[in-house]
């Protein structure tokens, strides 16, 4: 069975790693904070100045002047910090985060990503996106295999505009764990009783599988 | 060096239609109310904007653009408002879309005398078109200028006569260094304090980058997005 999108997130939250500072985008990648392993200490950043986001806030805890990049209130936690813009992409750029991820529209098999516009049909901006995917050590991409009609979201090339170039190490959708590698997609990890056929069916670009494919351990 | 006005509209006077102003705020968080609703309210046009957002329809820089007042939004993230969308699809509205770090480094190089860097943002996409492109360390970099405007307006939660700034949480974001980089800076505070109350070791912005503050009043603070653990 594919994972909803807590599967995905529960997934990827296994790549943290004690000490990590790491940024999560808007939609999945927010989730994955709810499931931080035991004994494992990150802390996340939010690239509109918060080092160090805490669970969201109680009624009575809700401040309009603490929010994350998603224009969501939060909380921070102890020992956090404030900053502005500038110094926030100085963390970013400077190669202070450990690991971002973040969500996509689509992905090529040489890591370029697409994920801030549509044209013609929708452009809300690449907010802190293309600043995030230049400069980070680590990325993973936390998205659907396949889009609302059913075509695949891991191509040979992107069709829609890029917002970085060869960046994206690793995906994780509802299907399966991909490494970009530089001879294409492979397979790492499949979802819960997902076949390697069924994967190979919903992605484009070339998928190399090499042995048995274990499944997830969620 | 009293720097004090009485309220928005005179701390907005000298601003003229076709100017280039810095609107500090991400999203909602942090944006100058009470002067957004003074030049609202004025018939200044031709506006070019430097903000990160442009508000939500009936709310911040949502209310300009709802009057034609900006001609040009030079922003990073302009989702969450559909008269923004409509008049960006329909052409009526220029609009520069940056990405987010680096409109933060081009505003506060352009307020530090710094007038070109280079930052790997971009590069491979349609933000490097027409931009000078050069390899440092392996890895390519776009060329990118230092960014100024004739005002530039900031929201802060205190702040004293001399112009003197302290943040709250996380609604520093842009304006810290947009004070710095707007030939006139303007300052709405939620509270104006004596001068020497404000301790000199938590100060965000020193005031020297600040010509003109006032005690802003009624705001709002509006969220738009309220997500609760309970």
């Amino acid at each position: 069975m594919s994972l909803d999108k807590n599967g995905i997130a529960k997934r990827i939250a296994q790549e943290l790693k004690n000490g990590y500072y790491v940024n999560l985008g808007i939609g999945i990648p927010t989730l994955v904070a709810n499931y931080i392993p035991e004994g494992v200490e990150v802390i996340l950043q939010s690239e509109n100045g918060l080092l160090g986001i805490g669970t969201f806030p109680t009624k009575e805890e809700v401040s309009a002047d603490l929010i994350n990049a998603g224009k969501q209130t939060v909380t921070a936690i102890p020992g956090a910090a404030f900053f502005d813009s500038a110094t926030s992409f100085a963390m970013i750029r400077g190669g202070h985060v450990d690991l971002t991820v973040l969500g996509a529209f689509e992905v090529s098999e040489e890591g370029d990503i697409a994920s801030w516009k549509i044209p013609g049909k929708m452009v809300k901006g690449m907010g802190g996106a293309m600043d995030l995917v230049a400069s980070a050590k680590n990325i993973i991409v936390a998205m659907q295999h396949t889009n609302r009609k059913g075509e695949s979201k891991l191509l040979k090339k992107c069709s829609l505009p890029l917002t970085g170039v060869s960046c994206v190490k690793r995906i994780v959708t509802n299907l399966a764990v991909v490494d970009i590698t530089e001879n294409g997609f492979k397979l790492i990890e499949r979802a819960p009783g997902v076949s390697v056929e069924e994967i190979k069916n919903a992605t484009e670009g070339k998928l190399i599988v090499e042995g048995d494919i274990p499944e997830m351990k969620i | 060096m009293d720097k004090i006005v009485k309220n928005a509209q005179e701390a907005i006077a000298e601003i003229k239609s076709n100017s280039t102003i810095m609107l500090g705020g991400f999203g909602l968080c942090g944006i100058p109310e009470n002067s957004i609703n003074a030049l609202s309210k004025s018939d200044i046009s031709g506006l070019i904007c430097i903000s990160n957002n442009a508000g939500v329809d009936d709310f911040g820089l949502g209310l300009l653009l709802k009057k034609h007042q900006i001609r040009k939004m030079i922003s990073s993230y302009v989702g969450e408002n559909s008269e923004f969308e409509r008049q960006l699809l329909s052409g009526e509205l220029e609009v520069d879309l940056i990405p987010q770090g680096t409109l933060a480094e081009r505003i506060r190089a352009g307020g530090a005398g710094i007038p070109a860097f280079y930052v790997p943002a971009g590069y491979g996409t349609e933000v490097a078109e027409g931009k000078e492109i050069r390899e440092f360390n392996g890895k390519m970099h776009l060329l990118e200028y230092g960014l100024t405007a004739d005002f530039a307006i900031v929201k802060a939660k205190y702040g004293d006569a001399y112009g003197n700034l302290i943040y709250n949480e996380t609604a520093n974001n842009f304006n810290n260094m947009m004070a710095m980089a707007g030939k006139i800076t303007i300052a709405e505070v939620e509270e104006l304090v004596p001068v020497g109350e404000l301790n000199p070791n938590h100060i965000h912005t020193p005031g020297i980058f600040v010509q003109k503050i006032f005690q802003g009043k009624d705001y709002e603070k509006r969220i738009e997005f309220i997500t609760t653990r309970d």
